[in-house]
């Protein structure tokens, strides 16, 4: 089953390298990890997606709670969470009829069209996966010239936290 | 206490931190990197509070500290160059990671301004043992280095203990700063349990007096946890059989009537039986090894499973457990025994008694049969006998391989930190250094290093360290000309194709002690073996390397072979039990 997991670990040089070593170590699957500090700067949230059975994923968390940088984890997938992931598209746009169709299918996406040039629009996404891929189905895929995603971030809904 | 006025090097606050943690011995090595620190060891040394001891191959320094750690309860302290340094103490930091011993390990790095740069003996130490340490560290500024040291040695020896590695680059052993060791330290994101859940061990001490046929597991945590004394209490508290892994001997005394044997594939048969039988199983500090389980599907089918750990994540790892309890070995036991002595059940005397009645008959087997007639020497016979003249209160470190099981199977231990062997590793060229690590700890007990002649070449050169520091270890090897084990499976398994199991070419191991200085003896004959040792344990200031020439088709049994379930397990085919006509190689 898929989870998404969120991380604290302490903010220091080698802490990513320790979580991404664990999983390839462990044969445990990544589909995504993202990471940046938080508020304190002291602190980094890493969001990762993986799957894997129920015995796996708790040997996933406890696995990372084991090392010594992860300060608290949250397995989001337990409860009512909220995940988003940023997309960024490039597309062809050499004739007016393909600009149209994408501004309308970009509003439709509640995406924003953040950088023209006289062959290509950039938009921005931002959205659970099931819709970054919906979109990119949407465009014709001769026209996609690059994509480049983030990553799962979650959050639970709620009063549920994850914080020291 | 440290002055707080001092305004000290980073060497100097390297070896300063040492001594305010009270190390006895540093096991190094020199090299460019670490100059500064052995310069300031140096000129430290009227202080006398740390002996430095020269190893011949970083990875013997890693070993002698491991088995210092493993004798004492004490972390082991390395200190090596960076490079080659670094990635010679590698197998040692594993062998320590997978058997869970406290360790630090000192490696010098380039300069911060080259690192990065493919500098001379540059290795990125920090991600090369990354996979193989409790945690390591880089330390990038000279001001971090005392903080850094201390929560070294605090990660090292508590919660499950393991090794850290603390890469220090040379400008930060140069540059200097205010030397205050703090007295504490805390990680908010490292905070080892202590106490179990008193729920759970009021279930747990439920389950334990509804047993009918109950068994006790256990293994090298409750050595490392320093709990043999709650154990014994908790065993014979309750009458039940008690099974330990090659990595717990000793733990509980091994000439106890509840002992049935160490377990696994080379376990006794009745433990293994009692293992597959058993109702109610207590796994105390032991982790489910796959060379305890057998084939996992087969494991305890019968049994609910009660798991008392120091780590989360050893639970339901392997196997499935019904009553988990992570906490501290030692406080844990204290809690159940109160528990089981204020249950209002009592133990199921009846049902015991039968229990032990089927026991004693798994035990008629007699699974430890080997030939005692026969005209070589047989592996097992030495073993016995070094334990009957050393009334079984040695010090036994061992090499991996066959010679390892039968000291395992052979010598009696009753009690903990007596046994020093590479579990979980299985790492051949432990036997000696670690020897080294005990001896000195232990100056003036008896320690012997039980060996094979393909285990003592990869760290031989270690005789010449033990010449150094007087060190009167007896080596006892086992010399069948082969690798045993690997022999053993080719036997078994491959249709004795003895693919490279050959150990041609061998040294005059007898010639190679004297040259190192010590004394060599060869046996060949069984009738000889007694006087030799006697001879051996006689000389208590002198290293004595014992070269026996035994049986080179003797096999370790019993044997749970790979993929079978522990109660399919066989019995030496020149067994009375198992009347199978054996073929020799």
């Amino acid at each position: 089953m898929r989870h998404t997991i969120s991380v604290l670990l302490e903010n220091e040089a080698g802490a990513l390298s320790r979580v991404a070593g664990l999983f390839s170590a462990r044969g445990y699957n990544i589909e995504s990890l993202t990471v940046a500090p938080t508020e304190d700067p002291s602190l980094s949230r890493m969001t990762i997606v993986t799957h894997g059975s129920d015995n796996v994923i708790e040997q996933i968390t406890k696995q990372l709670n084991k090392l010594v940088d992860v300060v608290k984890l949250l397995d989001l997938t337990e409860g009512a969470h909220i995940e988003r992931e940023l997309l960024l598209i490039k597309v062809n746009v050499n004739q007016v009829a393909v600009c149209d169709d994408l501004k309308r299918m970009t509003d439709i996406f509640r995406g924003r069209v953040i950088d023209v040039s006289d062959s290509c629009y950039t938009i921005e996404l931002t959205g659970t996966g099931d819709k970054l891929d919906a979109f990119i189905k949407a465009v014709n895929p001769k026209l996609i010239v690059e994509t480049v995603r983030s990553g799962v971030s979650g959050i639970a809904r709620g009063n549920r936290t994850l914080r020291t | 206490m440290a002055n707080e006025a001092e305004n000290l090097t980073g060497a100097e606050i390297v070896v300063r931190c040492l001594e305010e943690e009270g190390v006895e011995y540093l096991f190094g090595y020199p090299g460019g990197s670490v100059l500064h620190i052995y310069d300031a060891l140096f000129t430290r040394d009227h202080v006398n509070k740390i002996q430095h001891i020269l190893v011949r191959h970083e990875q013997a320094a890693t070993h002698a500290a491991d088995g210092y750690a493993r004798a004492t309860g004490k972390p082991g302290v390395v200190l090596v160059t960076s490079g080659p340094g670094a990635t010679n103490a590698v197998t040692g930091i594993a062998t320590a990671y997978m058997d869970s011993i406290p360790m630090v390990v000192l490696t010098g790095q380039v300069p911060t301004t080259l690192i990065g740069n493919d500098a001379f003996q540059e290795v990125d130490a920090v991600g090369i043992t990354r996979p193989c340490v409790k945690h390591n560290f880089l330390v990038n500024d000279v001001k971090d280095l005392a903080t850094t040291l201390k929560k070294a040695f605090y990660i090292a020896t508590t919660g499950r203990p393991g090794p850290v590695v603390v890469d220090i680059p040379k400008d930060v052993t140069a540059h200097k700063t205010t030397f205050e060791y703090p007295a504490t330290t805390e990680l908010r994101s490292y905070k080892p349990v202590q106490n179990g859940h008193p729920g759970q061990i009021r279930k747990a001490a439920d389950l334990i007096l509804s047993a009918k046929r109950p068994m006790i597991y256990t293994g090298g945590g409750v050595v490392l946890g320093d709990g043999s004394e709650e154990l014994i209490q908790f065993t014979q508290s309750l009458g039940y059989p008690i099974t330990q892994t090659l990595m717990g001997l000793g733990a509980y005394p091994a000439t106890n009537k509840q002992f049935i044997g160490m377990l696994g594939m080379h376990g006794t048969y009745e433990a293994n039986m009692a293992m597959h039988e058993c109702d109610v199983l207590v796994a105390i500090g032991a982790r489910f090894d796959d060379r305890v389980t057998g084939e996992v599907d087969k494991f305890c089918p019968n049994a609910k499973i009660i798991h008392i750990d120091i780590d989360p994540s050893s639970i339901s790892k392997n196997v499935r457990v019904d009553i988990p309890i992570v906490g501290n070995i030692k406080n844990v036991l204290q809690d159940l025994v109160k528990e089981v002595q204020n249950n209002t059940r009592t133990v199921d005397e009846a049902a015991l008694s039968k229990w032990w009645a089927q026991i004693h008959n798994w035990q008629e087997k007699n699974c430890l049969y080997y030939d005692h007639g026969s005209e070589l020497i047989k592996p097992q016979a030495v073993i016995e006998t070094l334990y009957e003249l050393t009334n079984g209160d040695a010090f036994i470190t061992s090499d991996v391989g066959q010679h390892q099981m039968w000291a395992a199977q052979f010598y009696k231990f009753d009690k903990p930190r007596r046994w020093i062997n590479s579990g979980g590793l299985g790492t051949m060229g432990f036997g000696l250094p670690s020897a080294i690590g005990v001896q000195l700890a232990y100056p003036d007990r008896p320690v012997f290093c039980i060996t094979g002649e393909a285990s003592i070449q990869m760290c031989i050169q270690e005789l010449s360290t033990c010449k150094q520091y007087d060190l009167p270890i007896k080596l006892i090897c086992l010399n069948n000309r082969y690798m045993g084990m690997v022999r053993q499976w080719q036997e078994m398994f491959y249709d004795k194709r003895y693919s490279h199991s050959y150990m041609d070419a061998l040294p005059d191991f007898v010639k190679l002690a004297d040259s190192y200085g010590h004394l060599g003896m060869q046996i060949t004959q069984p009738n000889q073996v007694e006087n030799a040792l006697k001879e051996a344990i006689a000389l208590k200031d002198r290293l004595v390397f014992m070269d026996f020439i035994t049986d080179p088709a003797e096999n370790v049994f019993p044997m749970v072979a790979a993929g079978k379930g522990q109660h399919e397990m066989v019995l030496s085919p020149l067994s009375p039990q198992m009347p199978v006509e054996r073929e020799l190689a």
